[in-house]
């Protein structure tokens, strides 16, 4: 499958995601507390860390999924609140489950994404991502009659029809055996070839380790680099960010 | 506006199209949901005939009442399944998620909800003209006219509050909460239509709630599609 991304392109100096002081609170808990990142085009960032350290938070709010509460986040230069019209075009989000409609056959679900998306539809386009993923036999069976593992494939043959310009992956590499994990990687090299970016979230980093350009660390809300227990934020911490950080600096 | 992504009209009615043939079609192989409110729609029907009694003229006299209540409060299950399609395979995110204006996503759903009710009613009307003894083909023009606009305004407001309660975990117990108060002006009417329909009082009390029923479709109908995008936002 020919892979160009779609989107028209920007200047090199523009970071694919320049995010300073992100902050998310649910229900009085700080899910993130002050991050400060950013991803230059053609980069590939993977995120590591254990369940509930605000990894996913990040990747949707990056994705305009879901609103900051402190902080602004950019996607190309636009801001994810106040333009999150001209981001949703750039990104393509992969998340914890595939997304797909269960009654809809795997073709059609990928015909659907791709009339919602408005590129092409016709029955080539739609084939040739199931065959790209490896799923032509079963291109005419229902999503609730396919493996975990399978409609995670369909989910990656929807990113790949999109070819955004900023991919978003949340645990990519979750419910696929080795050569469905290939595609993905696959997905992140063309992406990056294209001058695209990546954003990875995992808690298997030894699988992203030859992927990823740099490798960062989540804990608690906080980003750290993964070589040393700096953080790579601050900006305005809420009070319990900056406990965590005093913590840290007394280890 | 201008200086905004957005796609032409005709790409956004394309959306529109994909999102009532997907809501449709998932429907049509699941016919879950189709086959309880015809079910529901019709044990109503009997139930509120055996309450009224067999006093035939009774019956008669509550019939366009009758219909419409049967016709509201089974168009609610249509509503809340609508959206649950959604959010059974996390799909709603990605749906929300793609570029261009999210008012297609309301418009494709109210067309394929439209469907459904619309659908309900060719089984439940007939139905409910027998049980209750109501002569309708006589008036059967002016009343189809009266039940799409009933239907449309009903179908407007159920399809957008059903979007509101979407994200909270009580939807089912919240939508008609929400709907019902807000449709007590499209009850009257569309009952008034029916009831002087039925008593042959075409011209008179029927064109006035006629008019009613219409200014309400219309003033939902775009405040709807202008409220959409804040109702359904994170």
């Amino acid at each position: 499958m020919e892979y160009a991304l779609r989107t028209h392109s920007f200047p090199s100096t523009v970071d694919a995601v320049a995010a300073h002081g992100v902050a998310r609170r649910f229900a009085g808990k700080w899910a993130l507390r002050g991050v400060t990142v950013s991803v230059k085009q053609g980069e590939v960032l993977a995120i590591k860390g254990s369940n509930g350290s605000g990894k996913s938070t990040l990747l949707r709010i990056i994705a305009t999924a879901l609103r900051l509460t402190r902080g602004e986040c950019q996607v190309f230069g636009h801001d994810v609140t106040a333009d999150a019209r001209e981001v949703r075009p750039l990104i393509g989000l992969l998340g914890h489950s595939p997304a797909l409609y269960q009654d809809l056959t795997v073709a059609e679900n990928l015909r659907f994404s791709a009339q919602m998306a408005c590129i092409p539809d016709d029955p080539s386009t739609i084939e040739s991502a199931i065959t790209a993923v490896g799923l032509p036999r079963v291109a005419s069976e229902r999503a609730r009659n396919l493996s975990s593992g399978m409609q995670r494939r369909v989910a990656i043959a929807r990113l790949m029809m999109r070819a955004p310009r900023l991919l978003l992956l949340d645990e990519p590499h979750n419910s696929l055996d080795d050569e469905g994990a290939e595609l993905v990687d696959q997905l992140v090299r063309s992406t990056r070839a294209a001058g695209g970016a990546t954003v990875i979230v995992t808690h298997d980093v030894a699988r992203v380790v030859g992927l990823a350009d740099r490798v960062a660390t989540m804990d608690d809300g906080v980003l750290f680099a993964a070589d040393s227990s700096a953080p790579l934020q601050v900006m305005r911490a809420p009070p319990r960010a900056q406990l965590h950080l005093a913590r840290e600096g007394s280890r | 506006m201008s200086g905004r992504f957005a796609f032409p009209i005709g790409d956004e009615l394309r959306r529109t199209r994909a999102v009532a043939w997907k809501d449709i079609s998932a429907e049509r192989r699941s016919k879950t949901n189709f086959n309880a409110v015809v079910f529901l729609a019709s044990l109503m029907l009997v139930m509120f005939g055996f309450a009224l009694g067999p006093d035939a003229e009774a019956l008669r006299s509550a019939a366009a009442g009758v219909l419409w209540l049967t016709i509201l409060f089974s168009g609610v299950l249509a509503f809340n399944r609508s959206y649950q399609l959604e959010l059974e395979g996390d799909s709603l995110e990605t749906l929300l998620l793609y570029p261009g204006d999210r008012w297609p996503i309301l418009l494709g759903k109210l067309a394929a909800n439209l469907a459904f009710v619309l659908m309900v009613e060719v089984i439940v009307v007939p139905m409910a003209a027998v049980l209750y003894n109501v002569a309708i083909w006589h008036v059967l023009p002016p009343l189809l006219a009266v039940l799409a606009l009933g239907t449309i305004g009903f179908v407007t407001l159920g399809t957008f509050y059903a979007a509101m309660a979407s994200r909270v975990r009580a939807r089912e117990v919240l939508l008609p909460l929400l709907l019902f108060p807000m449709l007590v002006p499209l009850l009257v009417a569309s009952v008034g239509a029916t009831t002087a329909l039925l008593a042959g009082n075409a011209m008179g009390d029927a064109g006035s709630w006629i008019r009613v029923l219409v200014v309400f479709d219309a003033i939902f109908f775009v405040a709807s599609m202008l409220a959409f995008e804040y109702v359904i936002e994170v």
